[in-house]
């Protein structure tokens, strides 16, 4: 008498791999991507072609002759208006607004956030309620009223009113993001540094920020390419001395003396293009999760 | 730790707690002596980790006053009150080593660099976690990392030690493992300690006084033997226990004799604490090892067996008289099986009769 025990391999038909259902979503996938790389690809050639090519209207061909003049001219001397410097000008500027509105919107946020989660002071709720009422409010509505209020105050047309401004309307978003994270962690780690005697600042950086790292490269990528794209809250705020790169583009591609250098303005679209590029190619995983964390900047 | 002990006794004086409308405790009295080992028994939504947590200053009281060692520290923050916690889910510093997280609090506290260590080298080795100082609490076994969580509030120094649950997240073997590393820290430092759980047989083991808590009150307080043998009623009777106390509903009859429609039991040798009315209708609880085999005696109570659970070290016969259930812990000899009729003595002084609204008669 034999004995029975379980099989050595598995029985029955191997699963299939390719389904009809599969290949429809392989082929649906295929034809977005074709969609959106379409124009990058047709960019990218222009802007490589001398604008002789560019006149024979063949706008699929491959560069006969690749060259990088384009992105030369594009990065020092295009004209935007009067003075013929190129955007290389703007891409410093939006270095110079973006750092300190990155930096300080995610500390604000993530101070506010903690505070909220943790201290629960009298009012939070209403206050949180406010906040995410406001943030659903096109911005907008705030902008003439913001304009007056700055040129009273006078940091009209300033770095500092533009960070300003980049920080209060960062605020919901870094809020909600800070406190959700902070209130998925158990509260008896905030008792036990208490009874610890850590204090507000001392929890919020010893203990809780050392936590928050994955949700502060969250924050970072979302305000990153959030203030980089931004055109309008740049335009009115940051004064002519500081506009950013998107408004310099604007300004090259618009500024034209003849026939349209369509090479150049390709060239420098991309170089604009360039930042939330590579934020996006870097950070991919972590661009999802913090779409997932439900921040969708408005 | 090489300093004299230090010990506080806590006082607790009408003390009230409410979150918004909901009263989570009403004007309470406690005092817990020097040194005692104080056990806060009830079921989940009582309102003793509440009273836990006002006791370390974590959560405010509306109104009432919190003195410790003498002090009144109702309006101190926890860590000016003298006071170490320990909590059910550890509550380690997850990016912080394990010395990291025993030295965080005196570091905060100012205390030097080299005493620091003292301490912390002192803890660890009390508690057997030398070997584990330069770990991450995420690299620790659930029971290592209660054990470094003791640690941390071991370092402190405190007069008082509070437990918020801390074994609930265990294991039954290491639950049973730290319950008794916990009474030899006790006996040790001779700190107070003032340790919250929802399971009798740990309240039981480790406490000089239970406090028997139920909404949002104190049941009874008293030492476990009390509390097992006399409780005040019929909530502590069925709450401490296992298996629970089994009731029995009749009444008092001429000459003290319980009587129900099966059975009649004289009640001379039970200490009443008031003299009962005849006719008055009550609840007698008998624990299942206060029942004894009684064979050939004439008196005996028959009772018809249901189930037999071996336990290894005895049995629990889940008998009925008439409709009646009794839970009997006999010898783990005894040739008993379902169907048979076991005859029954009770022990009249271990007996508990409780009034129609549950109290103690």
């Amino acid at each position: 008498m034999s004995t029975p025990r379980a099989s050595r391999h598995p029985s029955g038909r191997r699963p299939k791999r390719l389904s009809p259902s599969r290949v429809g979503l392989y082929a649906f996938l295929l034809i977005t991507a074709l969609f959106f790389l379409t124009p990058l690809y047709v960019m990218l050639v222009t802007s490589l072609k001398p604008m002789a090519e560019i006149r024979l209207g063949n706008i699929m061909s491959l560069p006969a002759a690749p060259t990088l003049d384009a992105w030369t001219t594009a990065w020092s001397r295009a004209c935007t208006g009067l003075s013929c410097n190129g955007i290389s000008a703007g891409f410093w500027n939006s270095i110079r607004i973006l750092v300190p509105s990155v930096i300080v919107s995610i500390m604000v946020g993530a101070t506010t956030g903690y505070a909220m989660s943790f201290w629960r002071p009298r009012g939070a709720k209403l206050l949180f309620a406010a906040l995410m009422v406001v943030a659903f409010i096109p911005y907008q509505v705030f902008i003439y009223p913001l304009v007056r209020i700055f040129s009273q105050v006078g940091i009209a047309n300033s770095l500092a009113g533009i960070v300003l401004v980049h920080t209060v309307f960062g605020l919901p978003t870094m809020t909600l993001l800070f406190r959700n994270h902070f209130a998925s962690l158990p509260l008896e780690l905030f008792k036990a540094a208490r009874v610890d005697g850590a204090g507000f600042w001392r929890i919020f950086l010893q203990i809780m920020m050392p936590m928050a790292v994955p949700i502060a490269v969250v924050a970072v990528i979302l305000q990153v390419t959030g203030i980089w794209n931004d055109f309008i809250l740049g335009l009115v705020f940051a004064g002519r001395d500081n506009l950013p790169m998107t408004v310099q583009l604007n300004n090259v591609v618009n500024t034209t003396q003849g026939e349209r250098t369509y090479n150049v303005d390709m060239a420098a679209t991309l170089l604009t293009a360039l930042v939330p590029l590579c934020v996006y190619f870097v950070s991919g995983r972590w661009f999802v999760r913090g779409i997932a964390a439900g921040a969708v900047k408005g | 730790m090489n300093q004299a002990p230090n010990r506080s006794s806590v006082s607790l004086r009408g003390v009230e707690i409410a979150y918004g409308p909901v009263r989570v405790l009403d004007r309470l009295d406690l005092e817990v002596a020097q040194s005692e080992f104080l056990v806060l028994l009830g079921p989940s939504g009582c309102g003793k980790s509440t009273l836990l947590n006002a006791i370390a200053g974590l959560t405010e009281v509306d109104s009432g006053e919190i003195w410790i060692g003498g002090r009144n520290v109702t309006w101190e923050e926890p860590k000016d009150r003298g006071i170490a916690m320990v909590f059910q889910s550890y509550a380690l510093y997850p990016r912080m080593s394990v010395r990291k997280n025993m030295s965080f609090g005196l570091e905060v506290s100012g205390m030097k660099r080299p005493d620091v260590q003292r301490r912390v080298t002192e803890a660890a080795a009390i508690l057997q976690i030398t070997e584990l100082l330069d770990r991450k609490p995420s690299e620790l076994s659930g029971g290592q990392r209660q054990r470094v969580a003791i640690g941390r509030a071991l370092v402190r120094d405190a007069g008082v030690f509070l437990f918020d649950e801390p074994l609930s997240n265990l294991d039954a073997q290491l639950r049973a493992e730290l319950r008794t590393e916990i009474k030899r820290l006790h006996a040790r430092l001779g700190a107070t300690m003032i340790f919250v759980t929802h399971d009798q047989i740990e309240a039981l083991t480790l406490a000089d006084r239970i406090a028997v808590m139920r909404d949002r009150r104190i049941q009874q307080l008293g030492t476990p033997h009390d509390v097992y043998m006399r409780p005040a009623n019929k909530f502590v009777a069925t709450f401490v226990g296992s298996p629970a106390m089994s009731f029995l509903s009749g009444h008092i009859t001429e000459g003290r004799v319980f009587e129900t429609s099966t059975l009649r039991l004289d009640l001379s040798g039970y200490a009443f604490t008031a003299p009962p009315s005849v006719g008055m209708p009550v609840d007698l609880g008998i624990r299942p090892e206060h029942v004894v085999l009684a064979p050939g005696e004439a008196a005996a109570i028959p009772a018809r067996v249901e189930l037999v659970e071996p336990m290894g070290s005895d049995l629990l016969a889940w008998t009925r008289i008439g409709e009646a259930a009794l839970t009997v812990r006999l010898s783990a000899e005894t040739p008993v099986a379902p169907g048979d009729i076991l005859p029954l003595m009770f022990s009249t002084r271990r007996l508990n009769l409780f009034d129609a609204q549950g109290e103690r008669l």
